[in-house]
């Protein structure tokens, strides 16, 4: 069966008057429909770079990334984004900022609406519909904004950091919540993150990146049980083990950069 | 209510009612302490006038069917100049926002256009447009239209650029980010340029009456100060305050509305 994503020899280069920095040197990797994997690296990497490619705000330099089989020139809107911070539109509702990607591909139907109440009923913000952005907790509004990716029906989800803005006990509820979110809906998502534990909590798989133009330095599958929160996964015995190649593995980049 | 809330709502109804009285109490005091300088002669009151005379100087002009003509064209004229200048330059800000290239060819121009001292172009104003009323609106529409262009450009490319990315992952095309998010996003820029275009209207408008006009507030200065009659000088500056804070209080009236309605 195909690949639902396929990265097939992935490069990127940024140019700008002084210089080009290639950011990506041929990546290649894929997922599995449903699958969640993270992506972590060194910083300056090229993590948001592949999301960026994926979400079709970039092209590649060359090689090729396919949705179902088909390039993804033809499959626009099929990956959609959460990015770092909720982003919000402070001066929509929140049902408004939900069916925002709704009313720009004009499927603003009341079906899609009806979908959209229902997720944020089901999400504990069937409350807050009303509301404005400034009015919810970090951590509601982290749920308004995987919902209101959720709600054009994308076969990825983007989440690029989502949880960096967040303070640590929110970000360990928040994690919950999205983690079992994405299942529910069984979505496919790719996840990039700083925190190891985070992306050992939440991934089936883990690509490492090397540091910039970067390489897949390795790619870990992720044996937790499934059916345990991200919070309760991290109680794992083998969780440690995880985190501890993956550290040898960015460390190995430190060293050699020291 | 529990008593401690209030006490809270009582000393913040307290401290509002002593700003309203100083307020009102400072502008009582100048009145009555000028008026008393001129009435005792501390200062010669045809150089310094007066309340009193600065209020027959406008029961005359009102008599004589000349107050509200006065006023009535200056209100007019900066009305109009100021609706102008906003609407061309938030118009000329989008569209230098839609294209980088002209927005980059336009940028000396709009510097030299923002520093050049606009009341040096009046001659030029008054020969093309004539000596009437439309010289004085292109005069008060050039001095607050660059400032508008600028102000809203600025903020327009601004605007936080994740938003703008997100909005293009969502498949939005240029128009969409302008009327979803680019717009909606400097409401608050456009109601500080519309406070800023209310007096730099009026600035253009007295402007444009020395210069070309027989009829305005502007007028009333310049005969005023051309007959050496300080008291219509007063008046008129009277007369001015009173038009430009209506003015400020119609947009601030604006402002209370969009924020209901975003």
């Amino acid at each position: 069966m195909a690949k639902l994503l396929e990265f097939e020899g992935v490069s990127f280069i940024y140019h700008s008057l002084e210089n080009e920095t290639p950011a990506l040197d041929n990546i290649t990797f894929g997922m599995e429909r449903e699958e969640f994997v993270a992506i972590v690296g060194p910083s300056g990497s090229g993590k948001t770079t592949i999301l960026s490619l994926l979400a079709g705000l970039l092209e590649p330099s060359s090689g090729s990334i396919k949705i179902d089989g088909k390039p993804i020139k033809e499959m626009r809107g099929k990956a959609s984004l959460m990015p770092q911070r909720d982003q919000l539109f402070e001066w929509r509702s929140i049902i408004r900022n939900v069916t925002l990607g709704l009313e720009i591909t004009r499927t603003n139907t009341a079906e899609n609406k009806e979908y959209a109440l229902s997720l944020l009923k089901k999400y504990g913000l069937g409350e807050f519909i009303k509301k404005r952005p400034s009015e919810l907790s970090g951590g509601m509004r982290q749920r308004a904004a995987l919902i209101r990716t959720l709600v054009t029906s994308p076969e990825i989800l983007l989440l690029d950091e989502p949880f960096s803005a967040l303070d640590f006990q929110t970000r360990l509820n928040v994690c919950n919540d999205v983690y079992s979110i994405i299942k529910e809906e069984k979505k496919t998502a790719v996840f990039v993150t700083h925190d190891i534990s985070e992306a050992i909590s939440m991934a089936d798989k883990i690509i490492i990146l090397t540091e910039r133009p970067a390489n897949i330095k390795g790619i870990i599958n992720i044996d937790l049980n499934k059916n345990l929160t991200p919070l309760e996964r991290r109680e794992e015995p083998n969780f440690a083990g995880y985190f501890k190649t993956i550290w040898d593995e960015l460390e190995a980049h430190n060293d050699r950069r020291t | 209510m529990t008593e401690e809330h209030k006490k809270y709502l009582k000393k913040i109804k307290r401290h509002n009612l002593i700003v309203r009285i100083s307020q009102f109490g400072i502008l009582i005091a100048f009145f009555a302490i000028w008026e008393l300088v001129a009435f005792l002669e501390w200062a010669d009151p045809f150089i310094i006038s007066s309340p009193s005379r600065i209020y027959k100087t406008t029961m005359d002009l009102y008599t004589t069917n000349m107050l509200f003509n006065h006023m009535g064209a200056t209100l007019n004229e900066t009305v109009i100049s100021f609706l102008l200048s906003t609407f061309i330059g938030t118009f000329i800000a989008i569209v230098l926002w839609w294209s980088n290239m002209l927005k980059r060819i336009s940028e000396p121009y709009l510097t030299v256009l923002n520093a050049l001292p606009k009341i040096a172009l009046g001659p030029l104003i008054i020969i093309w447009a004539g000596a009437g009323k439309q010289a004085i609106i292109i005069m008060a529409l050039l001095i607050s239209v660059i400032i508008t262009i600028m102000s809203m450009l600025s903020a327009f490319v601004s605007t936080d650029k994740e938003k703008i990315q997100l909005m293009y992952s969502m498949n939005a095309n240029k128009f969409q980010v302008l009327y979803k998010l680019v717009i909606p996003a400097n409401i608050p820029t456009l109601i500080s340029v519309l406070k800023i275009n209310v007096g730099l209207s009026w600035v253009g408008t007295i402007m444009g009456e020395y210069l070309v006009s027989r009829e305005g507030i502007g007028y009333l200065l310049v005969y005023g100060s051309q007959i050496f009659k300080l008291d219509l000088v007063m008046a008129s500056t009277m007369l001015l305050c009173i038009l430009a804070s209506a003015m400020y209080f119609a947009v601030s009236l604006i402002e209370y509305l969009i924020k209901k309605l975003y």
